[in-house]
């Protein structure tokens, strides 16, 4: 229970960023530390000025599955980022920003909503990881 | 059924998963050792989720209840 859990977010869409901050809230709330690499449209999303716009669901959703999504947040379902909030409060939380993305957004560090740690490359987050789990979502 | 003292309430009824384990999880970082912290749920996940949370982290699950789809946890702060 001590070997981190190690999130590569790639995809941009709210219903994949939620999973993924479920899965860190629920890791954080056992005392599990938590990594999470942000890449390409995941780190899209975490932009100052997008974290709280609609991202959109993947395709296999649908109709039904975009009701389903928003009957939930409709009942007080948090947004997947005061979910990665919350998860934060509890500690051992780190979310890290790709470099290599970062160039490819054309981003500065100070474009990112402050859920963001920092930014850095594989190769630090693979030491990081040690023998944790990596999960690619 | 024996009277006990708890310190902290936490209401997670309406909650999905994970917020009833990460509002506990919460207050028992400002709950001192020996305190019972009230847990209530309505997310049916939550009773194995409790089993589990308890086994991980040490902190006893003492008592654990069910009325009318409502969800009662008791937890020791280790």
């Amino acid at each position: 229970m001590d070997e981190p859990l190690n999130l590569v977010l790639f995809s941009g869409t709210d219903d994949k960023l939620q999973a993924a901050a479920v899965l860190t809230a629920g890791a954080a709330a056992l005392g599990k530390p938590v990594n999470v690499f942000l890449q390409y449209w995941a780190l899209d999303a975490f932009r100052a000025d997008r974290i709280e716009a609609d991202h959109g669901l993947a395709p296999e959703a649908g109709v039904a599955g975009r009701l389903a999504v928003d009957a939930l947040r409709a009942a007080g379902q948090a947004s997947w980022a005061d979910t990665f909030r919350q998860a934060k409060e509890l500690g051992g939380v780190d979310i890290e920003a790709c470099s290599l993305s970062m160039d490819l957004l054309h981003l500065e560090p100070t474009d990112l909503d402050p859920l963001v740690d920092g930014v850095e490359g594989v190769t630090a987050f693979y030491l990081n990881a040690g023998e944790g789990q990596v999960v690619f979502i | 059924m024996a009277v006990i003292e708890v310190s902290q309430h936490v209401d997670a009824r309406g909650l999905s998963c994970p917020m009833p384990i990460v509002k506990t999880a919460q207050a028992v970082k400002t709950a001192a050792s020996g305190e019972l912290i009230e847990v209530l749920a309505t997310d049916a996940g939550s009773v194995k989720d409790f089993a589990a949370w308890s086994r991980t982290t040490g902190h006893e699950l003492v008592e654990q209840s069910a009325d009318g789809g409502v969800y009662r946890f008791v937890i020791r702060r280790k």
